[in-house]
């Protein structure tokens, strides 16, 4: 049984249908990439898996249960944890901080453990901040653990957005455009980072405009465009895709990558 | 090598940063021990508001919200200790504590439809939660005297054992304070405070990590407001005498300008601007006419040159010092 399964996913707002009737599986440990022009309805797609607001219909089913119209946090709680297409840190707080709220789904622990300190609170306590500097080495940004998050250079705020979402341990991590903005040199190091969480187990659905990025780490792609899904595929076929060359207005983009 | 460091330094440095506010807190605690009972009323009503001020942080520093209408809470605590202790002769203490209680389930009664507003719209709705509070206490005359106001409320004290001076109640308030601080500094640093502070960074992010955002704000809503209360009932103690305006408009605003001036969202934050904000205006008392103009200006002046609040000076000494060991 796939993972994430979405059945038929359709968002109107007003007159503007952002989504229409989209449907595809991800697979467990699958890499898949949602590509398509601006304005497509990527991130309108994500927020509806999420639960940022209910499909006005269809349905997404994660892990065997029906999502559909689930708290956000809910969400997040089931194992699929998103990150922004706007980078959305805690700046008010250290690097090692931040990190360390990402181990929320994962931890437990209210007012009166944090006000006691029993045992097993002391020992979650020593190991969500060994978690928090072993995930920031995993994506290079164990030298600024103390810094203020909104100290670092953009690049690297992408890259402690990534380890704070890792810090969930999600099953079915979402990126929305993670690269945006990046320079090359930073892309390549966030596909690597991309990469290496793919291979150490996790699932990942990767919005990204950035095709050579893409086609690189991606296994299977979808495509969208004015809302609705008009290829799924390997890379190669999406490549040569009629419709999908024609959405990229004679498709050089795509082509060149 | 990492998790050393880590092991190492989580305690360490914690005990280190609250020594020297300890160490602050005894001195000016002693100061006003060995001072008049004026001196001692004015440090005591700072110390009032360091409790009041620790608890509206919770909400408004730690959380990142605004509630404009604290001062409910705190009425509720010392018109009810009032109440209790002078016409049905409770102990002070569980008065206190009853009062905080009722305040509690108040706090989540009136925040679980309220905290769903954002913004103006929550600043409202709780600034309407005070005002209501302050008609009540006009108004309900029965209950409350009216503007008449309720005297003859006992010192605190416990099991026929009476805090019969001033100075005794100072040092009962100045140690409630404390622990008021500790409490929060805790749960600052825990998973709970964790949560708390991703709010106030970023509700987008907050909620896809799986925090349950209108659950926590509540949370912190109650805590402020078991704060208020506790702050409350210790002024009807300490004074004997309570009327509405003492938890009207004025308190509220008041604790603004310790939360902003102290350091809001920092940990002594509350508590150095309670103590200043109470000070300020007795030290410039020799200035006559002049002693107005000379507070709000060392207030506007604190607030240009530390906008992060005096206790958010700390912040340039750990980061002057960072790249000195990291070179080291
Ligand atoms: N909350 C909303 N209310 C109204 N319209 C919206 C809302 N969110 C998105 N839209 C519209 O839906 C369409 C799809 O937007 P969406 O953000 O999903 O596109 P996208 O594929 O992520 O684009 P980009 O590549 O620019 O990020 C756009 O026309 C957008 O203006
Ligand atoms: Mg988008």
């Amino acid at each position: 049984m796939a993972l994430l399964s979405v059945r038929e996913a359709t968002k109107r707002f007003g007159g503007l249908l952002a989504n229409e009737a989209i449907s595809f599986d991800v697979e467990e440990g699958e890499l898949l990439a949602v590509i398509g022009p601006n304005g497509a309805g990527k991130t309108t797609l994500f927020n509806v898996i999420s639960g940022a607001y209910p499909p006005t219909s269809g349905s997404i089913h994660f892990d065997g249960r029906d999502i559909t119209g689930a708290s956000p946090h809910g969400v997040a709680h089931a194992g699929l944890v998103r990150t922004y297409q706007l980078v959305q840190l805690f700046k008010n707080l250290t690097v090692a901080e931040n990190v360390e709220i990402g181990s929320h789904r994962v931890t437990r622990g209210g007012v009166f453990s944090a006000l006691f300190r029993p045992h097993w609170m002391q020992q979650q306590e020593k190991s969500v901040s060994v978690g928090a500097r072993e995930l920031l080495r995993f994506v290079g940004l164990e030298a600024q653990a103390d810094d203020p998050a909104d100290t670092l250079p953009y690049g690297r705020q992408r890259l402690l957005e990534v380890a704070r979402a890792l810090a969930a341990r999600p099953r079915l991590l979402l990126l929305d455009e993670p690269a945006a903005g990046l320079n090359t040199q930073e892309t390549e190091a966030l596909a690597e980072v991309i990469s290496r969480i793919h291979l150490g187990g996790t699932t990942v659905i990767l919005i990204e405009h950035d095709m050579s990025l893409v086609m690189k780490i991606a296994q299977r792609i979808v495509v969208l465009d004015f809302g609705k899904k008009i290829a799924e595929g390997a890379p190669d076929e999406i490549k040569s895709h009629p419709d999908v060359i024609a959405a990229y207005l004679g498709g050089t983009e795509i082509l060149d990558a | 090598m990492t998790s050393h460091a880590i092991t190492s330094t989580e305690p360490t440095s914690v005990g280190w940063r609250s020594a020297l506010p300890i160490a602050a807190v005894a001195v000016v605690a002693a100061y006003g021990l060995m001072s008049s009972d004026y001196v001692v009323t004015v440090l005591g009503f700072a110390f009032i508001y360091a409790i009041f001020c620790t608890g509206l942080n919770f909400f408004m520093g730690y959380t990142g919200q605004a509630s404009f209408g604290q001062s409910a809470f705190a009425a509720i605590g010392g018109y009810g200790s009032a109440i209790l202790c002078t016409d049905y002769g409770w102990e002070p203490l569980l008065a206190l504590i009853a009062t905080m209680a009722i305040s509690g389930v108040v706090a989540a009664v009136v925040g679980y439809p309220t905290l769903r507003l954002r913004g103006h719209y929550l600043a409202m709705a709780t600034f309407a939660l005070g005002l209501i509070a302050y008609e009540i206490t006009i108004e309900w005359t029965s209950l409350t005297q009216g503007y008449m106001g309720y005297a003859g409320i006992p010192p605190l004290g416990l099991g026929g054992f009476e805090l019969a001076t001033l100075k005794q109640q100072f040092i009962a308030i100045v140690v409630m304070a404390l622990i008021g601080v500790g409490v929060a500094s805790r749960l600052r640093q825990s998973r709970f405070g964790r949560a708390l502070a991703s709010i106030a960074g970023s509700e987008l992010a907050a909620r896809a990590l799986g925090v349950d955002i209108a659950r926590y704000k509540l949370v912190a809503f109650v805590i402020a407001a078991l704060y208020a209360s506790a702050a409350g009932s210790l002024f009807a103690h300490f004074v004997g005498f309570i009327s509405p305006e003492i938890y009207g408009t004025s308190m509220v605003i008041q604790s603004f300008a310790m939360l902003y001036l102290g350091g809001i969202g920092t940990t002594w934050g509350p508590m150095l601007g309670a103590v200043i904000v109470s000070v300020l205006p007795e030290a410039l008392r020799g200035l006559k006419e002049m002693q107005d103009i000379a507070y709000t200006a060392i207030l506007i002046f604190i607030l240009i040159f530390a906008p992060r609040g005096l206790a958010g000076l700390t912040v340039l000494f750990r980061r002057a010092r960072r790249p000195a060991l990291g070179k080291a």
